[in-house]
């Protein structure tokens, strides 16, 4: 494995964390620059995205670089059959680095063991999704001034969303306390909850989402994923428990900043969108900068 | 008396003592003894002090690989190898599990990239109090013992 790529959150120190912020602020004030100068970038979509493609590929530009790739693996040798092992070969052949979001989890790692060139994971099924966290993060610190002792509710989809166990595990540097709201079928997964017992992370679990959020400063919402559930009968049942209404809002705390991975559904009203506190497209347009701070890394 | 000439009967080969009565069958299984030409002899429901009944198996002239020994050690982890030369006990091995198991169990995780690409096993053994819990390298979901299947 490329000792540059990066796979999961784990895979960065707190001091290496801070160190992507602090870059990502810098390419914030100066974003194009020309440090990829003559590097081909790979961008392997095994499966759909809008968003994070485009910001690796935005950022790829922003720095000079150039992109290879596809968006729609239906595009791709591995509908032909291809092994993800050969096709990680074949593209390291052309490209200084890869830029891989694969519906199978565990394929970054792997991708990450066998290829010569490094691997940035941009989302393996319901795993991990390391620059997420990070523009998450860097969105934090800039809203509140601060990682530290900071007080997030995490809502919706707890079970199967990936960013909020990647934000988790992350938060868990800067002594952060959680309260997770979830239905019954979405709940923290209960090796979270250990995970946090043993870092002496305080937590609470509630299913209303309503004023439960008021000592919050931070109010991270989640989309219920169809393509997540394998049983589509459970995505029935809870696809709309949660939505965020401005009314809700009354009685929050002034610092608090709202924020979504994006794509919503209904979870937040777009009656939220304009109060002060709404802070998910800023998050979304952070994206570009984290992950410019990211790619820089892998070269640097 | 009559375990001593059982175990004293191998000239040379593994024993594997103290096995759950329960679980006799399962390491058949997953040692694919069935498919085994080697001399073996099974026996169970011994009298233990131990574990009150217990199973055995004695298979002549092979010793357990690596990846052998850590399938037991996951599904009989009080059980005791025994390595036998010229009908004497030479070596009491304990089943300790190591920090990483390879090629040893499936994971659970039916969208684990290792069910779906010609990918080797890894997990990573997580011994908290008495439970043990495997951590998949890849797809990094913990599961329990009871939950895997082992290869």
């Amino acid at each position: 494995m490329s000792n540059k790529s990066l796979v999961s959150i784990a895979d960065y120190s707190k001091q290496e964390i801070l160190a992507i912020l602090e870059s990502a602020a810098d390419f914030e004030l100066t974003p194009n620059r020309k440090t990829l100068d003559g590097k081909v970038i790979a961008t392997l979509f095994f499966e759909p995205s809008t968003r994070t493609r485009l910001s690796f590929e935005t950022a790829v530009i922003r720095l000079g670089g150039s992109i290879i790739g596809f968006s729609d693996a239906a595009t791709s040798s591995s509908s032909k059959g291809e092994t993800l092992n050969d096709t990680i070969h074949m593209v390291s052949c052309y490209a200084d680095a890869i830029v891989m979001r694969h519906p199978l989890e565990g394929a970054a790692r792997y991708a990450a063991e066998v290829s010569p060139v490094p691997i940035i994971n941009a989302g393996d099924g319901a795993n991990q999704h390391p620059s997420q966290t990070l523009l998450d993060l860097y969105s934090i610190f800039k809203t509140q001034g601060t990682l530290e002792n900071l007080n997030l509710c995490l809502v919706g989809d707890l079970k199967y969303g990936r960013t909020v166990h990647s934000l988790l595990m992350a938060m868990s540097h800067f002594n952060p306390s959680f309260r997770f709201i979830a239905p019954e079928e979405l709940k923290m997964p209960e090796e979270y909850k250990v995970f946090c017992r043993k870092k002496g992370i305080k937590f609470s679990e509630t299913s209303e989402l309503n004023e439960n959020f008021d000592d919050a400063d931070i109010l991270y919402m989640t989309r219920v994923q169809k393509e997540r559930f394998l049983d589509l009968m459970e995505y029935e049942r809870v696809k709309n428990v949660y939505t965020l209404k401005n009314e809700m809002l009354a009685n929050s705390k002034t610092n608090l900043r709202i924020l979504h991975p994006l794509p919503r559904v209904n979870e937040i009203d777009p009656d939220v969108d304009s109060n002060e506190k709404a802070y998910y497209f800023q998050q979304a347009q952070n994206g570009l900068y984290v992950r410019q701070a990211i790619l820089s890394k892998v070269f640097r | 008396m009559e375990k001593k000439l059982k175990v004293a009967a191998l000239k040379d080969g593994t024993v594997i003592d103290h096995i759950p009565s329960g679980k006799l069958f399962k390491v058949v299984q997953i040692l694919h003894l069935d498919t085994c030409i080697n001399q073996i002899t099974l026996a169970n429901n011994l009298d233990s002090k131990k574990i009150g009944k217990k199973g055995l198996v004695k298979i002549a002239d092979r010793a357990l690989a690596e990846n052998e020994t850590n399938k037991l050690a996951l599904i009989c982890p009080n059980a005791k190898i025994n390595i036998i030369r010229n009908f004497d006990v030479v070596e009491k091995r304990p089943l300790i599990l190591p920090d990483e198991i390879r090629e040893v169990v499936q994971c659970p995780n039916p969208v684990c990239i290792t069910n779906h690409q010609p990918v080797i096993t890894r997990f990573f053994v997580l011994k908290d109090n008495d439970q043990t819990r495997l951590k998949c390298r890849y797809c990094e979901r913990e599961v329990k013992v009871e939950e895997v299947k082992i290869k």
